[in-house]
């Protein structure tokens, strides 16, 4: 009998141990005359428990963990007697942080062998590319926009009104790109989805394709991805091996292709008008819309951009179609989001659920609070650029209406905890100077309100003409706000205003509260 | 411990022909050139320039735009430090301060006897088990001062 043993091989699991992991059990088994058939599964997103290791048997996936290498021994011998043991954590789909999700776009993550398409299909892949072929590309247009899907990459446009813009334009070539440029802190879903479940983003950008004439796509990563990388570049192999790019896709009449293009350590080409100058192989500098991507895109033709997670959630839709999708979510916020809990936090991971879920819920309840123990002070919800919010803000619904509304954005749906020693001034300059680091320099307010932002800043913290400079910080982040072409000067002024708004007491010199604590 | 080949044009000139016809090759060209030699030497801007129809100062331009191109090669071993928010949350700067001193450099730079190169990276997308770290491509998480004390001893060897 050989024992069937799954373990991570997410880039997540592999930083805290994964491959040591996998190593020792399989010395164990050898030791124990024990055939084992280890596969390499992604994530589940339970990071504090990984390496989260898991054992088919008959009652379902049996998980334990957080495993070491000096478990595993251990651990193998109670897989073998389905015995007891301190790190097992019964079937993994029964945990109840996993249990309380809703998971549509990541129901496969973490459960197959992203290297093998059998295991996709046996799990549901391909049936929406399936039903895709049966429909005319406006079909498959009206389904995406009657799901409500928006741009998962922060902005929320609708996804079907882009498509149909695409579709609607004339171009002897047009383009579908994938934004996986994955650059705020706090994230990482995207590059979980492509380690763990590859193929559905190919499904996904190849209805797309398919419903708006394209031919050629581009997945645009970074360069801190190598894991995402290969394994995106195994599935497109295997893809076109079987017939699912290329020529003739499924024996239809449709043809498309697809490239994993790598990014070079620029923030900004998240943008994506910078990314597609950078696809082209420029300077990632901004672009002025309008014309905009849709019309005049990737060399100069329509293009399709969006996010690895909205093309990721087109197969479930025209799968289970648009109203099973809509059913989920709250306002306009259809579907589910995949949120990521972060930083300082207890029970850190990828939780994907219905729109409408208060902030409160997921720090302090899902996310467990602060792994130090101490009271949650701050978070930062949706990346560098977006806004950090005090306790008193935790009744805020997961929503893009509602965020804004509260002068914030979910953005990429990245959650950052931090505690009560976070120095928010601190906090506001870094905003400031990871602007000033990472502007494209195309505009003024970005380029170079940044740098001047950074430096006043500096002069608060040192408590020089404190209410002055707070009042020139404040008018500089208006101009940056309306006066920047992209997200990254209009948007800097997010963490910097919400940190000035609500924890005003940290600037100036030393506050006194981190004194006392020091 | 990444090897890299020694400059050679002929090399340089192959590796630049193997992805000449791409669409938008520059940076896949200095990718290429970088993974195969540690670095973009300046004698291959001319020639990618040459080869793509383009000038040397779209192609400098380009090659200067992105953190990730060198101009010169880096220690023999690179330790990276995420220095973004939600390794900040989790104590991130604290132990990059370490770093900067066990290594008697400031982040950014390559010690004298150029075996480490210390650099910040703003993000390696493993905010769920901050703070985070890569040396040589080797990631690692839940950093905390033992393991970074280890990993620094690992990168002076």
């Amino acid at each position: 009998m050989s024992l069937r043993i799954f373990v991570p091989h997410d880039a997540g699991a592999l930083a805290v141990g994964a491959d040591d992991v996998a190593r020792a059990l399989t010395q164990a088994a050898a030791k124990r005359g024990i055939a084992l058939d280890l596969v390499r599964t992604g994530s589940r997103g339970l990071y504090w428990l990984e390496p989260m290791i898991e054992i088919a048997t008959p009652a379902g996936r049996v998980a334990f963990g957080p495993v070491t290498a000096a478990d595993a021994a251990s651990v193998l011998e109670a897989m073998l007697a389905d015995g007891n043991h301190p790190l097992r954590l019964g079937v993994a789909e029964d945990i109840s942080w996993l249990k309380r999700q809703t998971r549509l776009t990541f129901v496969r993550c973490g459960v197959i062998d992203p290297r093998s398409l059998d295991d996709y299909r046996a799990h549901g892949g391909y049936k929406g590319l399936e039903r895709a072929l049966t429909l005319t590309p406006d079909a498959i247009i009206a389904e995406v926009t009657a799901s409500g899907l928006r741009g998962r990459g922060g902005a929320g446009f609708p996804a079907g009104i882009k498509w149909k813009t695409v579709a609607e334009a004339k171009g002897n070539r047009k383009y579908v790109v994938c934004n996986a440029d994955e650059g705020d802190s706090g994230t990482f879903a995207d590059r979980m989805l492509m380690e763990g479940d590859p193929f559905v983003l190919i499904e996904g950008m190849t209805i797309a394709a398919i419903a708006v004439g394209a031919t050629k796509g581009y997945i645009y990563t970074r360069s801190e991805y190598p894991h995402a990388i290969a394994a995106m570049n195994v599935a497109i192999a295997i893809a076109r091996r079987a017939g699912l790019l290329g020529e003739h896709i499924a024996g239809s009449r449709h043809s498309f292709d697809l490239e994993v293009r790598v990014g070079a350590g620029a923030y900004v080409c998240g943008e994506e008008t910078s990314l597609l100058e950078s696809l082209e192989g420029r300077r990632g500098i901004v672009r002025a819309k309008p014309p905009l991507p849709a019309h005049h895109g990737l060399f100069g033709r329509p293009t399709v951009v969006n996010n690895v997670l909205s093309l990721a959630a087109i197969p479930f839709i025209l799968d289970q179609g648009a109203k099973a999708y809509s059913d989920f979510g709250m306002g306009r916020s259809r579907g589910t989001m995949p949120i990521q809990l972060a930083g300082n936090v207890r029970y850190g991971g990828l939780f994907e659920t219905a729109f409408g879920i208060t902030l409160g819920e997921l720090v302090d309840d899902i996310g467990g609070g602060t792994f130090t123990g101490r009271p949650v002070r701050a978070v930062q919800v949706g990346g560098p650029l977006g806004a950090y919010f005090p306790c008193a803000l935790f009744d805020t619904p997961f929503d893009y209406e509602a965020f804004a509304a509260r002068d914030g954005l979910i953005g990429h749906g990245g959650i950052v905890v931090f505690d009560d020693t976070v120095d928010m001034a601190k906090q506001a300059r870094f905003a400031m100077e990871f602007c000033a680091i990472e502007s494209c320099g195309k505009c003024t307010p970005c380029r170079i309100g940044s740098t001047r932002g950074a430096e006043t800043i500096d002069q608060i913290r040192r408590g020089e003409r404190v209410t002055e400079n707070i009042a020139l910080v404040e008018d500089l982040c208006s101009t940056m706000k309306f006066g920047s072409l992209c997200a990254l000067g209009g948007f800097t002024p997010y963490p910097v205003m919400s940190a000035l708004k609500y924890f005003r007491e940290d600037f100036g010199p030393t506050p006194a509260r981190l004194q006392a604590a020091e | 411990m990444a090897v890299y080949e020694h400059w050679d044009e002929a090399r340089g000139a192959e590796i630049i022909a193997e992805h000449a016809n791409r669409e938008g090759a520059t940076m896949v060209i200095l990718h290429a050139l970088q993974e195969a030699f540690g670095y973009v030497p300046e004698a291959a801007i001319p020639m990618v320039a040459a080869r793509l129809n383009l000038s040397r100062a779209e192609v400098y331009g380009v090659f200067t735009f992105y953190h990730d191109f060198r101009k010169e090669p880096a220690g023999a071993h690179v330790l990276k430090l995420c220095r973004a928010e939600a390794c900040q949350a989790a104590g991130g700067d604290a132990l990059a301060a370490r770093a900067e001193a066990r290594l008697g450099i400031a982040c950014g730079n390559t010690t004298a006897d150029r075996r480490v190169t210390l650099e910040p990276i703003y993000c390696l997308g493993l905010c769920a088990t901050a703070p985070s770290a890569m040396l040589d491509g080797r990631r690692v998480g839940r950093l905390d001062e033992a393991r970074l004390d280890a990993l620094i001893v690992e990168a002076q060897q």
